[in-house]
């Protein structure tokens, strides 16, 4: 399916949605609407959530807290409901930005418990508020007015709610297909990953975060002025639940699942309450919810993705179009060869009882590839993590390019020009090929959401997407740009990740293991492509296990045993030291 | 305020705090051994409590209907996964443990509510009763995606618990109750009078803390249960079967949210939906002990009941806010002292 | 005792270990040696049954595809993995009376914790001791002392040297070495060729998840192309 065929069925779907109301039922529409509604704070919290990765059940909260404010300011206080459409955003954004500036440098469990935390919490001062209609709520609240017309009729705020859940659809795809929205894609890769490219975690968790509070602002209006009465119920912890329900149902990470999602949820809760009394007389009302949760557990045990991933399984693959040579991104200007690039002095590193890393020290000089070797738990990749910020030094010094970085964060490291791989490969496997090395370029970029969303960035989009591919066709990968990259096989995810690396414009280039696993022939590539690397005046410090590959491709080796330095030197005299050769065949037993 | 009513609203928040101890103390076993946030042991509890009403009042209380129907859901279960593994001789012990005994239990209870037993024998039938409940729960519920995520878990755990809320207006229907004192004495404490009840509240947290810390500590079982909560794998390849541990911790769990059912039941009015107020509280108790920790459940829980007895003198309707919002800062000071580990999220 | 018979695992769709074969007698020691990522540890997890295989693999005449780990565990096949798996936050005593959970005959587990302890008597100087502060050797020790607890028929074992100063190398080969005494069988799998081939009866190359080299363990340690296959220069 091209672009063009892409583009004709989404407007036709959008065709259907707009002449719906004029041959479906007053009931259909209605529920239309509410599905409508639900599904723009599903579609928060799926990219909370499903493309963040952040599980939060506070989703009915902010609902609640946009949906009160405009019913203060236009039910008990006789303003527009549009000024309270803006004091609902205000309000929300304020508050998701406080809580999330707050809360989220918790990890995993201890996040998503905050978020039950201050769901309730906030539910709770609904109801406790005086002004606010306490547990009664707030009723007569005013219909939406554009200009002279009145939204009353089911069909009038049909346009809006829809007009409001397309223009957001648009927005979103256009939001994750661009700097920010990957950088949002890579946080379920991991923290060290997203900071190792340069990626500031906490920053785009936070955008994210209060993304998906504007948006649950915005259901949260539009419910105060259709059901024109709201109290603290709608936005309990049950309803915090169902956002979730809707959002996983419709597919982790998918936008467009969003509004599947609520559609489904909202026809099931709907079919249930029918069709429930034919099977169990007399107890519907409470079977009603068990069954639910009952359908919801199943759907967790079963088939976790959801289900616009599952039915996107079946549609023909997309073409996409292969970027073309656009201009260059910033360029960084790279050492003088032989100029001294790296220092590490005497670094220290401490596991509990254990020494990983026993007062090391070694030099990486520019334009030189430089092997750090050693037998299996010599300390090789502890130091990696130790020089790249992944972990804290217990001692010692480290210098880059003339500036110490031993207590800086993997954040600036990266920034300033050191760009890794990992010993086992950190990819985005749902992402493609492009997209990954993509993210490398993050750091030579700067639009923000709001150019991505509104594609104001469509210049600097190019000059990335032209210079990922550039990297991509370097190290070989260049024909299969939008394969996804779970496809590919071991090897070729390796080259990917060092792809990834160079789109940082990178002056050191760190290389954990990046022959592991290999095939002969593939370990063949890799020392070409380092080799041509190293042509390019790229400065490489690489860790490895297979001594053939390492003897032939590198300048010096700096050999480790037991966290401690035990000699370096050139190749040739490497290889004839008994003391490297007792490390590696072992002693005498 | 004065030191009276201090002293008061102290030994008030101390009691409360006491029951939210032991509903700590079962959730952070349960977490420890599975991995499982089980958000629904304060459903259990309440169902404890309602279950022991019922036989007051010499009726056959829900609980068994739900036993029952919980054991056939879980011995089905269990049978088409034997027989899909080709284990198929593993089934009639299955059998046994996940209907026959259940059912006995139910049958049991069914008896004994003709003969119109004593109040011990009562407790004891609603311990037997609301027992096998939990690891009836496990089997369905948690057994299929025992390997999934703590958050996956965590959401399972919370959609179970609202499962449970429907089913307990169902099988209880919506009136709340309150049993008698278990004990009409009472004693003085510098000039204040305590309940028996109270006493016997602080006499089982403290019993069963004693207990299960003999038990972790002491028994090769107890042990066992711990190391399959610090490393799995190492605990398989010592023949620690995961899942048998789970059941086990899951037994224990439901017998001391028996525990608490019966013990808070004549304090205040319990309704079928009171479980979860009473298992979020303990809950707060649980992150202070970091997840992880018995004595620091049990001091938590008693600190949360203390603060609601006090935030409940000032400003009764604020108080769920107070002790919410409270969490959050907890959780930040925890945070900060976890080990930083980077979790890649499951795809 | 043990058998695997053409063997493959695969992790989604690369092929860790291909077509592996390899026994191990009665009272044998084997050694599985081989570059690092060519599959040992793979191999051995799906001996244990912790990774899914295709293949034959049978244990003392039962076909294992019917047991779980924990059923193998219970029926003598043990492992101490290349991570040791201990459990970091009991003591060192507790690590090793779990050792014997698996054991029919758990009264005797006392006197067989004597008997490690007299073989490893660091150990007896940390029994109360978290096993998480331990140094990297002593650790190697608890994770073999745990593992002969459970009385095994056949013990599998995962890289013992790694990380480890050659002295204490030494010892621990020594201790395997010596579990001949006891009747119990050895699958070795080691980086450290020379140790273990001095030690084993009997030896298999692995390079790149298949077999390349096998034979008796004398006859390999004086192949040169082994020499040459760990330090380059073809």
């Amino acid at each position: 399916m091209t672009g063009a065929q892409t583009r004709l069925v989404a407007a036709a779907a959008v065709l259907c949605l707009l002449i719906a109301p004029f041959w479906l039922n007053p009931f259909s529409v209605t529920l239309l609407n509410y599905i409508g509604i639900y599904a723009l704070a599903a579609i928060g919290l799926a990219l909370l959530t499903g493309v963040g990765g952040i599980i939060s059940f506070g989703q009915a909260a902010f609902v609640g807290i946009a949906a009160y404010s405009t019913a203060w300011v236009s039910a008990a206080n006789g303003y527009s409901p549009w000024l309270g459409l803006a004091l609902a955003i205000v309000m929300t954004c304020a508050i998701a930005g406080i809580l999330g500036f707050v809360t989220l440098r918790l990890q995993g469990h201890f996040l998503s418990l905050s978020t039950v935390a201050w769901g309730l919490a906030i539910y709770f001062l609904f109801g406790n508020i005086d002004g606010l209609g306490n547990y009664n709520g707030i009723s007569n609240i005013p219909p939406i007015a554009i200009g002279s017309l009145l939204l009353t009729e089911s069909w009038q705020i049909y346009l809006l709610i829809w007009g409001i859940v397309v223009a957001v659809l648009i927005l979103c795809y256009n939001l994750l297909d661009s700097r920010v929205g990957r950088a949002m894609r890579a946080l379920r890769g991991g923290n060290t990953l997203v900071e190792s490219l340069g990626i500031s975690a906490f920053r785009i968790k936070l955008l994210t975060f209060v993304l998906a509070a504007f948006l649950g602002a915005l259901s949260g209006w539009l419910y105060a002025h259709l059901s024109r009465f709201i109290s603290p119920g709608p936005f309990d912890a049950g309803m915090g639940i169902e956002y979730l329900m809707m959002a996983m149902v419709g597919g982790a990470g998918s936008v467009l699942g969003g509004v599947v999602g609520a559609a489904i949820v909202t026809l099931l809760k709907n079919s249930v309450q029918d069709y429930l009394p034919l099977i169990a007389r007399g107890a519907s009302g409470q079977l009603e919810i068990v069954a639910f949760s009952a359908l919801f557990i199943l759907f967790l045990q079963r088939a976790r993705q959801g289900i616009v991933p599952f039915l996107a399984g079946f549609l023909p693959e997309p073409k996409l179009a292969v970027p073309q040579p656009a201009a260059a991104l910033p360029r960084r200007a790279q050492p003088a060869p032989g100029k001294l690039l790296l220092k590490v002095d005497a670094v220290e590193r401490r596991f509990g009882g254990l020494v990983a890393v026993n007062n090391v020290s070694f030099e990486v000089r520019a334009g030189e590839i430089l092997g750090l070797i050693g037998p299996n738990g010599a300390g090789k990749s502890t130091i990696f993590n130790l020089l790249t910020g992944a972990l804290r030094v217990n001692g010692g010094e480290i210098a880059f390019a003339g500036r110490p970085i031993t207590h800086d964060p993997q954040c600036h490291i990266a920034r300033a020009g050191v760009a890794r791989t990992f010993q086992h490969v950190k990819l985005r496997p749902r992402m493609s090929l492009l997209d990954n090395v993509l993210l490398g370029t993050y750091a030579r970029t700067r639009s923000g959401l709001l150019a991505g969303a509104l594609r104001l960035d469509r210049a600097e989009e190019a000059s990335a997407r032209y210079a990922a591919l550039c990297e991509l066709q370097r190290v070989g990968l260049g024909e299969k740009p939008f394969e996804l990259a779970g496809n590919l096989p071991l090897g070729n995810q390796r080259l990917l990740e060092i792809a990834r690396a160079l789109a940082a414009d990178p002056a050191l280039l760190v290389l954990d293991e990046p022959a592991a696993g290999l095939r002969r022939q593939e370990k063949l590539r890799l020392a070409e492509l380092l080799r041509a690397l190293r042509k390019d005046n790229l400065t490489i410090l690489l860790v490895e296990h297979d001594m053939e590959f390492v003897m032939t491709l590198v300048d010096r080796i700096v050999v480790l045993d037991f966290g401690s330095k035990l000699c370096e030197g050139e190749p040739a005299a490497i290889r004839g030291d008994a003391r490297v050769q007792e490390a590696y065949l072992g002693g005498v037993a | 305020m004065t030191p009276d009513i201090a002293a008061i609203l102290a030994i008030d928040g101390i009691a409360s705090g006491a029951v939210y101890a032991l509903v700590a103390i079962g959730t952070v076993l349960i977490f420890t051994v599975t991995r499982v946030i089980f958000i629904p042991f304060g459903d259990i509890a309440a169902f404890t409590a309602l279950t022991l009403a019922a036989l007051d009042a010499k009726q056959l209380p829900g609980t068994a209907a739900l036993v029952a129907v919980l054991a056939c859901l879980a011995c089905a279960m269990e049978s088409v996964a034997l027989v899909r593994a080709g284990a198929a001789r593993a089934l009639p012990r299955a059998i046994l443990c996940y209907l026959a005994l259940p059912l006995i239990v139910v049958g049991i209870v069914w008896a004994a509510v003709k003969f119109d037993p004593p109040l011990p024998v009562r407790l004891v039938l609603t311990l037997m009763l609301i027992t096998p409940i939990a690891p009836l729960l496990d089997r369905i519920v948690f057994r299929p995606i025992a390997d999934g995520s703590v958050l996956l878990l965590l959401t399972v755990s919370v959609a179970l618990h609202f499962a449970l809320v429907g089913l307990g207006l169902m099988f209880f229907g919506p009136e709340g109750v309150r049993t008698e004192p278990l004990t009409s004495l009472s004693t003085e404490i510098g000039g204040i009078t305590v309940s028996g009840q109270t006493v016997l509240i602080l006499l089982a947290a403290l019993l069963f803390s004693v207990l299960l810390f003999l038990f972790f500590d002491f028994t090769l079982i107890g042990k066992a249960l711990r190391a399959t909560a610090i490393n799995r794998t190492g605990a398989r390849l010592m023949g620690i079967r995961p899942a048998r541990a789970g059941t086990i911790a899951y037994l224990l769990g439901s017998l001391m949210a028996g525990v608490s059912g019966i013990l808070i039941a004549p304090v205040n009015t319990i309704f079928y939906d009171s479980g979860f107020l009473i298992g979020l509280k303990a809950f707060v108790g649980v992150i202070v002990g970091g997840m992880t920790s018995y004595p620091g459940a049990a001091l938590g829980a008693l600190g949360v009941g203390i603060l609601e007895s006090f935030a409940s003198f000032e400003s009764s309707t604020l108080k769920d806010v107070i002790v919410f919002s409270l969490l959050i800062p907890i959780l930040l000071w925890l945070s900060f002292g976890a080990p930083h580990s980077d979790e890649e999220i499951e795809e | 005792m043990l058998a695997l018979q053409n063997v493959s695992v695969a992790y989604g769709k690369v092929e860790a270990v291909r077509n592996v074969s390899l026994r191990v007698e009665q009272g044998q020691i084997v050694t599985v040696i081989g570059p690092n990522g060519a599959g040992k540890t793979t191999l051995l997890l799906a001996a244990m049954g912790l990774l899914r295989a295709s293949g034959h693999m049978s244990f003392a005449g039962i076909d294992l595809s019917a047991l779980d780990v924990e059923g193998r565990v219970e029926r003598g096949l043990c492992l101490v993995p290349e991570k040791r798996e201990l459990f970091s936050d009991m003591s060192v005593a507790d690590n090793l009376l779990l050792g014997a959970y698996s054991r029919r005959d758990r009264a005797d587990a006392r006197h067989d914790l004597d008997g490690v302890y007299r073989r490893f008597p660091r150990l007896k100087e940390r029994a109360r001791q978290a096993a998480g502060t331990l140094s990297g050797g002593e650790r190697q020790m608890l994770a073999l002392g745990r593992a002969l607890m459970a009385k095994p028929k056949l013990l599998v074992l995962d890289e013992p040297s790694l990380g480890l100063a050659p002295l204490i190398v030494r010892e621990i080969f020594r201790t395997i070495a010596s579990l001949r005494e006891l009747g119990v069988s050895v699958l070795l799998v080691e980086q450290n060729a020379r140790a273990a081939l001095e030690t084993a009866d009997y030896g298999y190359v692995l390079e790149t998840g298949e077999i390349v080299q096998s034979g008796p363990a004398d006859a390999l340690i004086h192949d040169p192309k082994l020499i040459a296959a760990y330090l380059g220069g073809h």
